[in-house]
């Protein structure tokens, strides 16, 4: 690994010099380049297409997973599909997220296909973290897909965060949620120049007490555009809230499109969404505290995507 | 010493400072009381920067400071604490004391501060200051983010305003003990006697002037006498 790859890695995990611990696979422009497993968790290649399977034992408790992908090849279109099984009362960490760094003009993109099946009582958190570099022309696209299948009371919290370096994205995320399962997802998008991200949600409540929150915050800028369409169908007794929260500036295009469908008298399914431009009094009373209009801004994004 | 000398402002025709003359010593603990529409707010906004005057002059230790921008003023020691507090989306209180303190804090000098105005720290510490917080919790909080700043010159614009009678009465404490949280001049915009109580000097404000200049003593008769006597005695 070359110091790109290993600040790549940095960016997406937050691990130094590629160090990690427990299990992990890392994939490098297609191909997986470093693996581990542990008792309790075995990672797999798939023989049909390309991917892993990851299946986590019944019962364990506390582990980490890391899938980092790295993509380093300008003109690289990396599709990768990865399935998680979560054995029953299993409560692990899952660390995933693309890094693209393109210093040449052809475009590079990965599309990570990720569907997790949680058995009863099986705890996710699930964290995926996306950027892009370099000083190519060409641009750095990622479209992930996101499937979520959970059994009687199961949780999957996923928190979701593209920050930097990201020209285009698409980001899908399913869900069929069961009996008293839960699922709650936090996302957070920055954009600016001419990039686009995309976000489509939607997820079915299928079963009684099932659950979903979604809170997604975004900061469009410059000639940005981002789009959020989520839909929650609720076909039982069950409950759905949807936020999405975008700051606004410049020329950038914010859209939000909700959608909640009630099937059944008992579904409770709400939705919010605010756009706007930063409140002029934020910037007034941070500024009143000794910072200039530029870290009054700065310190409301930052704390917005926190 | 603030001094402020020939203060005009007017919007829509209507004079809403009327050349105002005034100097607040230093160390001093002053009041401005007055009927709503007086121009107590307004005067406060044009020390801190928030709003410009269209003519006159303002001088903090004899520098002037008309044209320095809100934040300059801040560095240079000038603390303000809005009539409604500020909200923000992801911010915690933890978050608004560091960016507040002009020297690093850390979590323990964070809850000693909230500990003064009467918050529970460890509960609200780490709270964001979003719509979950109440009126009087969100007052508290931002006398905290202004106390925390141990500024030269702190305002307070009616601090009393938009909160329910059970939170002002413990505020109230929190003003009573002003001076030992606050240092330097205070200059609090209020209606309630209690706090006029506590003033060393009380100015009475009408129609964009100032009316008069004395202690509680000598202003009340002024000020009992006239439709503004509802706004006082609540306690």
């Amino acid at each position: 690994m070359d110091n790109i790859d290993t600040n790549l890695l940095k960016e997406i995990t937050g691990i130094e010099n590629s160090e990690f611990k427990g299990a992990y696979n890392i994939r490098k422009d297609g191909q997986s380049v470093q693996r581990q497993v542990t008792e309790n968790i075995n990672i797999v290649t798939k023989k049909d297409v390309s991917g892993i399977d990851i299946y986590v034992k019944e019962n364990t408790k506390f582990e980490i997973v890391h899938i980092p992908v790295i993509i380093t090849q300008s003109g690289m279109k990396d599709v990768v599909y990865n399935d998680f099984y979560i054995g029953e009362n299993a409560n692990v960490v899952i660390i995933a997220g693309c890094g693209i760094h393109n210093d040449h003009h052809k475009d590079s993109q990965h599309d990570g296909i990720h569907r997790f099946f949680l058995e009863k009582g099986a705890k996710v958190k699930y964290i995926e973290k996306h950027y892009g570099e370099g000083d190519g022309t060409g641009k750095r696209i990622l479209n992930p897909i996101t499937e979520v299948h959970l059994k009687e009371n199961a949780i999957m919290n996923m928190d979701s965060v593209q920050i930097k370096g990201v020209d285009s994205t698409i980001r899908t995320t399913k869900g069929v949620i069961g009996k008293n399962a839960s699922f709650v997802v936090t996302e957070k998008i920055m954009t600016h120049g001419e990039q686009y991200a995309k976000t489509e949600f939607e997820v079915e409540l299928n079963e009684e007490n099932s659950s979903t929150k979604v809170t997604s915050r975004s900061v469009a800028t410059e000639n940005s555009k981002q789009e959020f369409c989520s839909k929650i169908i609720g076909n039982t007794k069950c409950f759905g809230h949807v936020e999405c929260d975008a700051i606004i500036k410049d020329n950038a295009k914010v859209i939000a499109i909700p959608e909640i469908l009630a099937n059944n008298v008992e579904a409770n399914l709400i939705h919010e969404a605010a756009i706007g431009k930063i409140a002029g009094e934020q910037l007034t009373k941070l500024m009143t505290l000794g910072l200039t209009e530029k870290e009054a801004e700065e310190a409301i994004i930052n704390g917005f995507l926190k | 010493m603030l001094e402020l000398k020939n203060i005009c402002f007017e919007r829509d025709n209507k004079k809403i400072l009327d050349n105002i003359n005034l100097k607040i010593d230093t160390d001093k603990f002053v009041v401005i009381t007055g009927p709503n529409g007086s121009g107590k707010s307004t005067l406060a906004k044009i020390i801190m920067g928030i709003e410009k005057p269209d003519s006159g002059k303002i001088y903090l230790e004899g520098k002037d400071i008309t044209e320095m921008p809100i934040n300059e003023r801040a560095k240079l020691g000038i603390a303000f604490a809005f009539q409604q507090p500020i909200r923000f989306k992801g911010i915690t209180v933890f978050d608004l004391l560091k960016l507040s303190s002009e020297k690093e804090i850390n979590k323990a000098e964070a809850c000693d501060i909230l500990s003064k105005v009467g918050l529970c720290a460890k509960e609200y510490v780490d709270r964001e200051i979003n719509g979950s917080l109440s009126g009087g919790e969100l007052k508290r909080i931002e006398i905290a983010t202004v106390a925390v700043r141990n500024s030269k010159f702190t305002i307070f614009d009616e601090p009393e305003a938009g909160i329910d009678l059970w939170s002002f009465q413990s505020l109230i404490k929190i003003f009573e003990d002003m001076r030992k949280i606050v240092k330097g001049t205070t200059l609090i915009i209020s209606h309630q006697e209690r706090i006029l109580n506590i003033a060393d000097e009380v100015i009475l404000m009408k129609q964009g002037k100032i009316e008069k200049i004395g202690n509680k003593e000598q202003l009340l008769g002024e000020i009992t006498g006239k439709p503004l006597c509802c706004k006082l005695g609540v306690n």
